[in-house]
């Protein structure tokens, strides 16, 4: 076997060598993966949706229901949440910029703990609405149009909790910088925040045409 | 050297210390690569062992297997495997192989270790997110195996769960009660796990590349793997969400596939309305790209490896990326070919008859590439290049049969015969296989710093190769004169006459699977006896052989890369040796 000791060089063109490619501006991984968990979320979504799209024709167990008044109140929340993360995120951006006065962590992450009350308030919300429901004798199994609901909002609802999640980390490491702050992760959960706002909203349009 | 342009975010970790942290929580993507390839490696002694116990039952119904009755009194009393558990075994020998072997290597093990090093990364872009990835899989596997041991033993609906006797429970018979239960638990579980890891590829890919390193430049590998993770991200999710179904179904008392009115074992199941098809289209929207992501590593490793040993550039090398992502595309639009026989309409079967046939050109783009690569080289036949010529030669002989196959009149006849299993047998799992033996004993010095055995890797190659021929080739004359798969016996007059042909398929898979056992022993006394490793000792031209044998922690010892040339640089003339690296520097060449 050949072996070599060390890399072989390119034979000598007489062209003055250029300068290696570059690949434009700066990457921001934590942003390209939540724009990739964004898009396979919403592959799974729009799996259900297919499948409930399939399951409703021609059923004839499929039973007609109201949605629960609260669902609208979460909506709001959610929708208010996303408002207070953007201006969190807009303020920790401009305070990061070099030679901008820096505000107390407390100030700067005001909008952050907003956000996670809300977000919180949220799922408690979706769980009242799951109450209300079940007062009203509709569970999983009731009927095809309730298994959906159930699905829908329950795995929505964790997906806000991974959100929850994502943003005590990102708070974390905030709570802990000093001086100007990396915002690149502010920024990623923000995007999935949004996003989570956005999915509710086709849901509850979905779930108010369907059942 | 100049700065590179890998942001501070690849930074993420300091080598690990303690023994936990360096092995088996490990952040680092090499290890968690090779936790990856140690996971496919038990589940395919496992998925073999399976498939020996399915051969021998076949070829002789009523022997006695030693020891069988303590894995499963009810489904193997005094050794002699029931009907049911033939379906059992079946079940999990695909459902193993599948996913914990052939998704779990070529894809996850292999792209985990290279992927970062080929692009000039440090790591993955989220290290923690690709250690959650490896244990959940490793949680999937013992979730899955587990339901071996369970009361009424594993899950019988075949790998592709059909419903409604996925989804009814344990009137449906033994292995449909908790054993089913957990195969969709596993499955759940491991589209988790893959869900992780496809989100880290591609964020690797498109973030972290290091300077020069332009998508023109990346490795072939890298394409492949990262086209894969491309399908799996949407593959994986629908299933996840199938499977959720399906659990719920089972589990909840819900209806999304149990239609109304059915009777099993004399019960009345109290489910209404569901749609068995329902299950179907949700499973083959990921079981047909699940095909792709099995192969499609393979055709990345074939294309990565050929022209090292063939010492030409790859024939075509934008074609070749061009035509992986092409089936990449199109394989979210033919799953209904696996559903010919479901009572589907005849128009829609031609709608997935022709894309079917549309996704062959690409396939035969990129096989006559690899051939006209070959075609006048001074090949150097070592290991790694004939498992790539044997790649070649399974996909091809695979890939004739599905010709005929992707012709729904056709396919009425055939799809439930052995025709099909030797076809898909050929084109994804053999194929898949020896991409997976290409791969390790090309990378095998960079992963452990040792070289394998060439002779024993001969050996391997010819006996395995010549091997998966005898077991596999018959099954299409098998299928031919009619003999039905999933049966576990042959009692029918027509069917009698092809029992001796069963029998020698069987010798043969015993003498395959025991062929084997050379690479067991070549791979692990080349760990520990092996000669030394150089850092390049293919003179390829890629990163991660201009690194050491194995890489540092961080893969450049703290210099990551600059490249300045494409992956395919062979035959150079000039320069030294007749090669350059990506990472050599001088002015990139021109064709």
């Amino acid at each position: 076997m050949t072996t070599v000791a060390s890399p072989p060089q390119l034979p000598p063109t007489g062209a003055p060598a250029r300068p290696a490619a570059t690949r434009g501006p700066e990457p921001k991984p934590a942003e390209t993966g939540v724009w990739v968990a964004i898009g396979t979320i919403s592959m799974s979504f729009a799996a259900l949706t297919s499948a409930m799209v399939v399951r409703q024709s021609d059923a004839s167990d499929w039973r007609h229901f109201q949605l629960p008044p609260i669902l609208y109140f979460n909506t709001l929340i959610l929708l208010i949440s996303s408002l207070t993360l953007e201006s969190a995120r807009r303020r920790m951006r401009t305070t990061a910029a070099p030679g901008a006065l820096l505000e107390s962590p407390g100030r700067r992450l005001a909008g952050v703990y907003l956000t996670l009350t809300l977000g919180l308030l949220f799922v408690v919300g979706q769980i009242a609405a799951w109450r209300e429901l079940a007062a009203q004798g509709l569970f999983l199994a009731t009927s095809p149009s309730s298994a959906f609901f159930y699905v829908f909002t329950s795995l929505h609802a964790l997906h806000v909790l991974g959100g929850l999640g994502g943003l005590l980390y990102v708070l974390h490491h905030l709570r802990r910088a000093t001086g100007s702050v990396p915002t690149t992760a502010l920024g990623a959960a923000t995007l999935y925040w949004h996003f989570m706002a956005v999915l509710w909203v086709y849901l509850l349009t979905l779930l108010t045409i369907r059942v | 050297m100049n700065p590179p342009a890998v942001p501070a975010a690849a930074h993420h970790h300091a080598p690990p210390q303690g023994f936990l942290r360096r092995h088996v929580f490990s952040l680092d993507h090499k290890v968690i690569g090779k936790q990856y390839l140690d996971l496919a490696l038990v589940a395919v002694c496992i998925g073999m062992g399976l498939s020996w116990l399915m051969r021998l039952h076949l070829a002789w119904p009523n022997l006695p297997i030693p020891g069988l009755e303590k894995l499963s009194p009810n489904g193997a009393a005094n050794g002699v495997i029931t009907p049911e558990y033939y379906l059992s075994l079946m079940t999990m020998h695909a459902t193993i192989m599948v996913f914990f072997v052939l998704t779990s290597a070529p894809f996850a093990g292999f792209g985990n270790y290279f992927l970062p090093i080929q692009v000039g990364a440090e790591d993955m872009a989220f290290p923690r997110f690709n250690m959650m990835s490896f244990w959940t899989t490793c949680v999937a596997f013992l979730v899955i195996v587990s339901s071996f041991f369970v009361s009424d033993g594993p899950a019988l609906s075949g790998w592709t769960a059909y419903a409604p006797l996925s989804a009814v429970g344990k009137d449906a018979g033994p292995g449909q009660g908790l054993g089913q239960t957990l195969w969709a638990l596993s499955i759940a579980i491991f589209c988790v796990g893959q869900l992780f890891g496809s989100l880290n590829f591609v964020a690797t890919t498109l973030d972290l590349r290091t300077k020069g390193m332009t998508l023109a430049r990346m490795p072939f590998s890298t394409w492949a793997w990262f086209i894969t993770s491309v399908i799996g991200l949407i593959a994986f999710s629908v299933l996840l969400a199938a499977c959720i179904l399906l659990l719920l179904d089972r589990v909840a008392g819900t209806s999304f596939f149990i239609p109304a009115g059915l009777v099993i074992s004399d019960r009345l199941q109290p489910h209404s309305g569901g749609s068995p098809l329902l299950w179907q289209h949700l499973f083959w929207f990921f079981g047909h790209p699940e095909v792709y992501i099995a192969i499609l590593p393979g055709f990345g490793i074939v294309s990565h490896i050929l022209p090292v040993f063939a010492r030409k550039p790859l024939l075509g090398p934008r074609v070749m990326i061009g035509c992986m992502a092409v089936i990449g595309l199109l394989s979210y639009t033919i799953w209904g070919h696996h559903m010919f026989l479901s009572g589907m309409n005849p128009f829609s079967a031609l709608l997935f008859s022709v894309p079917t046939l549309i996704i062959t050109i690409p396939s035969t783009i990129a096989t006559l590439l690899w051939i006209g690569t070959v075609y006048g080289a001074k090949l150097r036949l070592q290991t790694p290049a004939l498992f790539c010529l044997g790649f070649i030669s399974v996909f091809v002989s695979g890939g004739l049969s599905g010709f005929f196959l992707a012709q729904p009149s056709i396919d009425t006849y055939l799809h439930a015969t052995y025709f099909v299993v030797a076809h898909f047998h050929f084109v994804m799992a053999v194929a898949a296989m020896f991409g997976i033996f290409a791969g390790t004993y090309f990378w095998f010095p960079k992963m452990f710093g040792s070289m394998m055995n060439e002779t024993l890797g001969k050996w391997h190659f010819w006996l395995t190769f010549i091997g998966v021929y005898c077991v596999f080739f018959p099954m299409h004359y098998l299928g031919l004169a009619g003999n039905v798969r999933r049966y576990s016996a042959f009692t029918d007059d027509y069917l009698k006459p092809l029992i001796p042909l069963h029998r020698f398929i069987t010798v043969a898979a015993l003498f395959t699977g025991a062929a084997q056992l050379i690479f067991l022993y070549n791979l692990i006394r080349s760990r520990f006896r092996g000669p030394t490793a150089p850092d390049n000792p293919w003179e390829a031209t890629t990163l991660e052989w201009s690194t050491t044998s194995p890489p540092p922690f961080d893969n450049f010892g703290g210099h990551p890369p600059v490249v300045s040339h494409g992956p395919n640089e062979y035959g150079v003339q000039g320069a030294t040796g007749d090669y350059v690296m990506q990472a050599a520097p001088g002015a990139p060449r021109t064709h």
